[in-house]
């Protein structure tokens, strides 16, 4: 049995007066213990909304969730809202993007941490602060003992984040989802986080789901990577295989943006024309058509399946970039 | 919202695979990559594209004016607003008989605690001075239309022109002309405009005019000074300066017309505090002393405030026109505010 | 922060040395003034040239200012026109029962307007949010004193729950400690005395609170919105904190904030409502002296020291308000 099974996922945002909008359509796929899963695409592509759902973290109201998220076997959409809260920060802890805006400014850091233990462990304030103390330690800020006392705006922006992971690791949780846990920080601190995730993700067994739209953080963390597009699962595949021969137009367009250490010196990038603002619906046809350069007339005709491919993987594209083009 | 550009796959008939790619470039070269689709693909593509772009391009004021008129909230106010305004226009239509008038019908009924109520000629009933209460009450529009507008329009007369200096100079004019608010803003609104009335030697309706206008210099002021120096630091006044525009010119043609969307917003909240103000001091017995003057504000502050007992609806008439109209400003001029904040800009 | 404090002592000294050069400016040059107050519009040049100097109007104005402010300075603002007493001894007099009537509405605000705030924001765009709304719009539509005739008509005149005007029944035997009569009460143990002050400040507090409260309920709930979409509410979400501690400790704490700047400005707004609330309760206060020096021939003395007593209390207050800040919000501590 997987850790976690998302099967035909939807969120639909449908505000009063206006046409609804699907964040998020039929998405599936599956994390095994100890894996490391990739969601990936651009801003807009529906991974941050797919993350609040498997967390039930989406707005009560003006949203339908549909799908099952199961987790161990229960589907997480169908619990009490108060079951769910006992499994948050539990079973399964979220880091997130900006580490200061997720910090609650006016309390000190080791409150903050503590307070997840005294939530799901019954410790008192006492032992809750003596094991924070740990955490943070092991997280990888030095003196531990201070920063306890510390409020959010004075650590710096990488100490924030580790702060943020000590607080999603703190109960040992079996699934840990990040969403775009670097994109704030300074490069050089980023590769420092991305080492500190892996790490810990090692040591303790924990599945991650890496939500991000850097290619070059799922290169190095992720098992499997499952590449979004206007709220679709477009393009599924191991690690190694995405990177050695990305079938969907719009991965390869991806991998052709990021530049790197083998490229031929005074090489162009190649960016990804237009935004996602050119996105025509799913129901008219591959929501990727008006970008794409592999587009045919049968994009236009509804939305491609997605269907396995011969390497393990899946694939939602009528017109697939040849095996042999490889990434220049 | 029915636009039926906003309604793709509607309009353009599915005409798919009859047009066969005749352009002989080949994919991942072209530079427009619609290379294996017709014209009418591209310009239906073009088509869907453009309906699920987000619409940019129209101007803040346009923008801002579509979304009041589609608030309901802003819809009310509006109608309360323009129904006032109305009956203070045409006060001399709508108003059976002269205000001022005293009859004898009503008189002769008069007495300490007997004020005559409603009959077929009088429909709300008499005064304290034997006048027709029910055209009191629609010639009130017009006076205290007067009174609102003239102070806000003094009060904000004033404030904008401290403001404007202080904005468009900074520095130590600035720093002199905000003191003096700050001078203005350490008495409570009420205490300064009584302050300023008991400098008078005798009331009349101007110093409860004056009064009440006063009191909003400092609150204008402010709001324009803050404004402007936002945007002293903006683009388009720094390319403005880069350009060589005379400093005149920039806070004349820049600065000012910007920052004036938030004093006209101020304006149309005051409009509602300054009547309800006016009949404050009315009510302190520092308003107007003209007994033949027909004023919300005076008709409650005086006369329902002295028979209450005797005919409660002396209070009654004037106090509900006083709060649906002070109502009307406010929700007119808080809708206004939410629809210049850019934070509600979609 | 120190320096922070000297400069906002600085500035506040500033503003209340201006005020009272204005006002003392004001009460020498203007028609009406206190020559006529004391005289009459009446008097002959001789007696007139007499008042001049002996009260000292021939000096230089520097000097007379700079007499003026020494005299304040220790407490003498001279005496009542109308009364003849110290206006000192007037003012100390009326001064508790402005401050026990403003506090009590000051509590009644705040105890309402905060959980009401609280609860419109978390049901945004339903019912109860749009009751709220409309509820304030109407708070601060109405005038004030026409609400305390209502109020009264209804609670003192139908039904028989409340007393119509005055701080205590005839009867009540109460001993003036501080003038807080249900103070006094509590530290003379004459409990059916406060009990009694209680009852007579019901009214007249609900009156004054309006404004304020419906001011408190705006500003808590759109606070509430705001910090309610903030990342810190998700990450406690994401933790599975517990309802009652998300809600104390991550959302009204900061929400909080704000609101505490506003309830500092709603100190004008209580000394204001003040004045016409005691007019209608017949409520023997700053405010009721204030009407009294108008309205019975311009008591200038009495006028000029009221005044500037309502501006130093504001932005004394106002100063707390600043300065509490720094307990509460740990990023202004440091700076």
């Amino acid at each position: 049995m997987s850790l976690l099974d998302v099967r035909d996922l939807s969120v639909v945002f449908q505000r009063r007066g206006e046409r609804p909008f699907t964040a998020v359509d039929k998405v599936s796929f599956s994390v095994e213990p100890g894996q490391t899963v990739g969601l990936v695409g651009e801003s807009g592509c529906g991974k941050s909304v797919t993350s609040l759902a498997i967390m039930g973290l989406l707005p009560q109201r003006g949203n339908k969730v549909t799908g099952e998220v199961l987790f161990e076997g229960a589907n997480l959409l169908e619990l009490r809202p108060d079951d769910m809260r006992d499994r948050r920060g539990r079973d399964i802890g979220m880091i997130f993007q900006d580490p200061l805006s997720s910090l609650n400014p006016v309390i000190p850091i080791g409150v903050q941490v503590a307070e997840v233990l005294e939530r799901h462990q019954g410790m008192d304030r006492r032992k809750a602060l003596r094991e924070a103390r740990q955490l943070l330690d092991a997280v990888g800020i030095p003196d531990p003992e201070r920063r306890l006392k510390e409020y959010p705006h004075q650590i710096s922006g990488g100490m924030r984040q580790r702060a943020l992971i000590a607080i999603a690791l703190a109960c040992k949780p079996r699934l840990l989802i990040a969403d775009e846990p670097t994109t704030a920080l300074d490069v050089t601190i980023q590769a420092q986080i991305l080492t500190l995730l892996k790490q810990l993700v090692d040591e303790t067994g924990t599945a991650l789901i890496m939500i991000t739209h850097d290619l070059g953080v799922v290169a190095g963390l992720c098992d499997t990577v499952n590449v979004l597009y206007g709220g679709k699962v477009v393009e599924r595949a191991a690690r190694h295989e995405l990177f050695a021969r990305p079938r969907h137009p719009y991965t390869h367009g991806l991998l052709n943006s990021v530049p790197r250490l083998d490229s031929v010196r005074g090489e162009r990038l190649h960016a990804i024309r237009g935004s996602v603002a050119d996105n025509i619906p799913w129901t008219e046809g591959c929501a990727f058509a008006p970008r794409c350069n592999y587009v045919v007339d049968a994009c236009l005709e509804g939305a491609p399946p997605l269907e396995p491919t011969a390497t393990g993987g899946d694939l939602r594209c009528n017109n697939p970039v040849p095996v042999e083009v490889t990434v220049p | 919202m029915s636009d039926p550009i906003t309604r793709p796959g509607v309009a353009a008939p599915r005409d798919g695979a009859d047009q066969p790619g005749t352009d002989e470039r080949r994919p991942g070269m072209s530079e427009r990559g619609i290379g294996l689709l017709g014209e009418r693909k591209k310009a239906r593509l073009e088509e869907l594209a453009r309906a699920s772009a987000d619409k940019g391009g129209v101007s803040l004021v346009r923008d801002a004016i579509r979304r009041l008129r589609r608030n309901p909230v802003a819809i009310v106010g509006a109608s309360i607003v323009a129904l006032f305004v109305l009956m203070a226009i045409f006060a001399p239509l709508l108003a059976p008989h002269d205000p001022a008038q005293r009859f004898d019908e009503l008189t002769k009924n008069l007495t300490v605690d007997n004020i005559p109520g409603a009959s077929s000629e009088f429909p709300l009933g008499s005064d304290p001075l034997g006048r027709d209460f029910f055209s009191r009450m629609i010639y009130g529009a017009r006076q205290t239309l007067f009174v609102g507008v003239v102070a806000t329009l003094i009060g904000l007369s004033l404030g904008v022109l401290i403001g404007a200096i202080s904005g468009a100079f900074g520095g130590w004019v600035d720093n002199i002309m905000m003191r003096f608010t700050d001078v203005m803003l350490a008495l409570p609104a009420l205490l300064l405009a009584i302050s300023l009335v008991a400098m008078a030697s005798r009331s009349s309706q101007w110093t409860v005019i004056f009064a009440v206008a006063i009191v909003n210099v400092p609150i204008f002021a402010r709001l324009l000074r803050g404004s402007m120096l936002a945007q002293r630091e903006s683009d388009h006044v720094l390319a403005a300066r880069a350009l060589g525009v005379k400093q005149r010119n920039i806070v004349l043609r820049h600065m000012l017309p910007n920052a004036m969307t938030a004093v006209i917003v101020q304006a149309t909240l005051t409009l509602s505090t300054a009547i309800l103000e006016a009949a404050s001091l009315s009510f302190l017995g520092l308003g107007d002393p003209d007994i033949n003057r027909a004023e919300w504000g005076l008709m409650l502050g005086v006369d329902g405030q002295r028979y209450f007992e005797v005919r409660p609806e002396l209070a009654y008439y004037p106090a509900l026109a006083i709060i649906v109209v002070a109502l009307g400003f406010t929700l007119l001029g808080e809708a206004m505010r939410e629809a210049i904040d850019p934070k509600n800009r979609r | 922060m120190l320096r922070v404090i000297v400069r906002r002592l600085l500035q506040l000294a500033v503003t209340l040395i201006a005020l009272s050069a204005l006002i003392f400016v004001w009460l020498r040059n203007l028609p009406g003034g206190p020559i006529e107050a004391l005289l009459g519009e009446r008097a002959t040049p001789e007696r007139r040239a007499l008042l001049v100097k002996a009260l000292g109007y021939d000096q230089p104005i520097l000097v007379q200012y700079a007499k003026f402010m020494q005299r304040v300075l220790t407490g003498d603002f001279g005496n009542s026109i109308r009364t003849g007493d110290p206006v000192a001894e007037v003012i100390g007099r009326a001064f508790p029962a402005t401050i026990e009537l403003a506090l009590v509405a000051m509590i009644i605000a705040i105890g309402l307007g905060v959980p009401l705030g609280y609860l419109a924001a978390r049901h945004h765009g339903r019912l109860l949010d749009n009751l709220s709304i409309a509820g304030t719009l109407l708070g601060i539509s109405i005038p004030i004193f026409f609400l305390g005739y209502l109020l009264k008509d209804v609670f003192t005149q139908n039904i028989h729950w409340f007393p119509p005007s005055g701080r205590l029944s005839t009867g009540v035997d109460n001993t003036e400690v501080t003038g807080f009569f249900v103070l006094d009460g509590l530290l003379t143990r004459e409990f059916d005395a406060t009990a009694d002050a209680l009852w007579h400040l019901i009214l007249p507090a609900l009156t004054l609170a309006t404004i304020p409260l419906a001011v408190i309920v705006r500003i808590t709930r759109a606070s509430v919105l705001d910090v309610l979409n903030e990342d810190y509410v998700r990450t406690a979400e994401a933790k599975g904190l517990r309802h009652r501690v998300i809600r104390g400790r991550h959302i009204l704490r900061n929400a909080l904030l704000p609101v505490v700047t506003i309830i500092g400005l709603q100190t004008g707004a209580l000394l204001s409502g003040a004045v016409l609330t005691e007019k209608v309760y017949n409520w023997g206060g700053l405010g009721t002296l204030i009407t009294d020096s108008i309205s019975g021939g311009r008591d200038y003395p009495v006028l000029q020291a009221l005044i500037l007593l309502a501006a130093l209390v504001f932005v004394v207050v106002n100063l707390l308000v600043d300065l509490s800040y720094a307990f509460i919000d740990p990023r202004v501590r440091v700076r």
